[in-house]
Parts: structure tokens; sequence; C-alpha cells
């Protein structure tokens, strides 16, 4: 959708600090499958920087469509107590298709959900002390073959976006925000806006 | 005490000045890719060196561009009555006192860069409190606490797409980036467009404060229309006698909107 005027400036990014874990971070967050679902799997992993030390400062957003391929998404991921106010979790029920989870001391996260309907990928959108502007990337649960992203890339950078699958049901992805010497940077996504 | 990803070097931390030379130079460099025809960057540069934790933090590989318009990040997240209560925008009225400092409102509009609003949407804050304290445990700056403030709140927007919190006026703060850094007083915000890919997280600062130049978190924005943006403005209309005193500060999302709005939202 073109729009006959200038686009508005948009306003500038800033980096999440160190101090967001008593106002981003939610119960249940990670908590994303509806409850006893037997398709649950688990996506974890750990977030490592340029010296390869593991980052105990990140959050994670996850956002993919439901099972059915839905992308509308659902409210409900920071249900709220009405007496009290505290969060007290989804209900267990509705697919939100939204997580968010922030890296623990050692720098791992893990995330319980069901696949996504229509695509082999996860969305995930990265912050951090020390990132000034937030970065894309996704986690592909299976290598689909034909996906024109994977497809663009060569191998050794293609693999960043590959979960390992390291047993029934858990899938391992870690996120390394910049080559560390050994281990190839994670490959991060651009979204431009442009002619829809 | 969580492990700290890496040592800190063992070396003197940097002055002011050091750090304020390279703010400048930075700005500068920019300034220079314009003149020579690049285009404005709205955005800070994930490498900039002044503010020394991005040095090991970003990627050195160009972002990949993803032009497939059936890509989920064009779609997003929906939050609703459900995930935040009334309570919840005024951060004055979350323990059974009063917190100290300066009560102000803080409102604008979210819009995306066709001007539309975003709306029914989630957007989240955490501050400092008065004194320049974040309710947070690795916060070791000693200056007091206040029982009475958390510094979180969260509101949805509006059909107009306009946002509303009542809270105080933080307080600047040291950091440890080099040897007596500062941090201008500041509001983390949160925001959410109608497409993932619309996300922001950023911060709000207060007009006139005295602590711009030497913040290179602020100054990592190195186009000055760009980073005059992130400055909210006093709005004497806005303030309400006897009561607070009101900043309007407006949120444009980058990044493509949703190729598909259901109804109603």
């Amino acid at each position: 959708m073109s729009s006959p005027t200038e686009p508005l400036a948009p306003t500038p990014s800033q980096t999440v600090g160190p101090f967001y874990g008593f106002a981003l971070p939610f119960a249940g967050g990670g908590d994303m499958a509806p409850t006893g679902d037997p398709g649950t799997i688990t996506l974890h992993g750990n977030v490592y920087d340029g010296a390869g030390a593991p980052i105990p400062d990140a959050l994670l957003e996850f956002w993919q469509p439901g099972p059915g391929g839905s992308r509308a998404g659902a409210p409900g991921s920071l249900r709220r107590d009405q007496v009290d106010g505290t969060i007290i979790g989804r209900t267990g029920l509705d697919f939100t298709g939204f997580g968010r989870v922030g890296t623990d001391a050692d720098g791992h996260y893990a995330v319980r959900t069901v696949p996504p309907g229509g695509v082999p990928y996860i969305s995930v959108c990265v912050f951090a002390r020390g990132l000034l502007h937030h970065l894309f990337t996704r986690a592909y649960l299976t290598d689909p073959g034909a996906d024109p992203l994977l497809a663009s890339l060569p191998p050794d950078r293609r693999a960043t976006l590959l979960t390992t699958l390291e047993r029934d049901g858990v899938h391992r992805f870690d996120i390394r925000l910049q080559h560390d010497g050994t281990h190839e940077e994670t490959v991060f996504l651009a979204f431009p806006a442009g002619p829809a | 005490m969580p492990t700290t990803p890496h040592p800190r070097p063992a070396a003197a931390p940097d002055a002011q000045e050091v750090i304020s030379a390279e703010i400048v130079q930075a700005r500068q460099a920019y300034a220079k890719t314009v003149e020579d025809g690049a285009p404005r960057r709205d955005h800070p540069d994930r490498d900039y060196p002044p503010y020394r934790s991005t040095t090991l933090r970003h990627p050195r590989r160009a972002l990949v561009t993803v032009s497939d318009p059936d890509a989920v990040e064009l779609s997003g997240p929906v939050f609703g009555v459900t995930d935040v209560t009334d309570l919840d925008s005024d951060l004055t009225r979350r323990h059974t006192g009063e917190p100290l400092g300066e009560r102000i409102q803080v409102t604008g509009r979210v819009l995306d860069r066709d001007g539309r609003p975003v709306r029914g949407q989630l957007v989240e804050i955490w501050q400092a409190n008065a004194s320049g304290r974040y309710g947070h445990q690795r916060d070791q700056h000693p200056a007091p606490l206040d029982p009475n403030f958390t510094g979180a709140g969260r509101c949805l927007t509006d059909d107009q797409g306009t946002y509303a919190f009542t809270t105080i006026k933080p307080g600047p703060y040291p950091w440890r980036n080099h040897d007596n850094a500062w941090r201008p007083a500041h509001i983390h915000f949160s925001l959410f467009g109608t497409a993932f890919t619309q996300r922001l997280v950023t911060q709000m600062y207060f007009p006139g404060d005295p602590l711009f130049p030497y913040d290179p978190i602020l100054q990592s924005v190195t186009d000055d229309a760009a980073r005059n943006r992130l400055v909210s403005t006093y709005d004497h209309d806005l303030s309400t006698p006897e009561w607070a005193l009101g900043y309007r500060w407006d949120i444009v999302l980058d990044g493509p909107a949703a190729t598909w709005i259901e109804e109603g939202r």
C-alpha cells in the first residue's frame, strides 16, 4: 500500500538495557503450547557473544502461526488475575503464537511450543544489553528444501538457521550475535518496507 | 550473582573525554556519509564503539533481506483486555503509599510510517525511580529504593493509537561504561505494531537534559533529527493543576506493516 505523502520518520531503536527483568519477562512466557498438547516440542539453546561467552541478559521473543496455520494470534499471553493484577499465565487452551523468555545466568533459554502450521520456522527476535537495535532470525525446525531464504544462503550460513534435533521433540537453536573465531555468526534478517 | 559473560578488562575505565571524542568522531563520520550521498539512518548502528558493550554483541555480517511476501513476520502477536488491568498504566498506584518524586503524565500516539494509528496494541514501559535506582537486584547504585514504586507499566493503545501513563519522573543514574558515566533520565518503551517486523524497544528522554551530549546510548543515534525524536516535549496543556506535569511523545514504528489486518483491529 503506497502512500501519496512522504512516510513518517520512524522512532529510533535503543537498547533494552540490563534492567528490563522486572518489566518484560512474564510467568509462563515460554509455555506457548496448549497444556498437555501431545505435539509439544521444546526449543532451547544458548545466546553467545563474539568471544564465545554466553549472554546472561538477552531477551528473546518468538512468533509463529498456530498448528493449523493461522497467523491471527490470540490475546492472553499475559493473562492477569483481576484481583491482584499478577500474571496467571495462559488459559492452556488458546495458542497465542507469542512467547517471551530471558536467558538465564548461563545464557540459556527454553520455550515449549507446537510446530507452526504452513511454514517450517519460528520467528525469533533478540534483544540484549549492548545491542542497540533488536535482531530478527528464524529457527527452522525442519529443512524444507525449497525455502527461498535458506536457498539464498551458502551452506555454513544456512546451517545457523537450522535447529538440531537432540532427541524426539527437543530442538536446539543457539544464537551467536557475532562470529567468535570458530563458530559462524547466526544469520539475522532485515524486512525492508516496500511496496506491498 | 550471575556470572559475567567475560572478564572486565583490567585497564582503568576510559575517561569521559575519550568517550566524548569518539561520540563526535562517529557523528562526523556519519555526516560525511550523508554528504557523500548515503541515505540518512534512523536507527543506531549496532557497532557503536563508544557504548562499550556493543563490541562483542553486534553481528559483523550484513543482515539478509527477506522479501518473501508470505513471511510470517508480516503478521504479529495480539494482546487484549485479558493482558492488561486498568491499574497498569498508573505506576504511582501500585503500592499502599505514594512514590516519592515528581508526578508526571506521559502520553502520545503510536503510528505506522503511513501515519495510521496502531490500535489496541500493547505498550510496556519500565524505568528507574526518582532517585535513579531500578527495582532490579543487579542495580547496585547506592541510591534509595522506593517501597512505593516498582517502575513497570502497561497499557493498550486506543482507537486513535493513543497510550497514556501516570508515573514519576525517573532520576539519572550512573553506569560503568566509562569513568563518571551517567545516563540521562529516560523511560524504556516496548511497542508492537500490526506486524512483528514493526517491533520496537526504545527509550524516551526528557527535554533539556544536560547529560545528552555525554551519553553514548542516546548519541548512538548519529542523525541529529532522528536523535531529537527520542526526546519528549513538555506540554503545558497536558499538565493537570495541583497534580502532575504533562509530557507528549509520539512514536512511529518502522518496518512493513501487516499485509492483512483483521476487521475491527
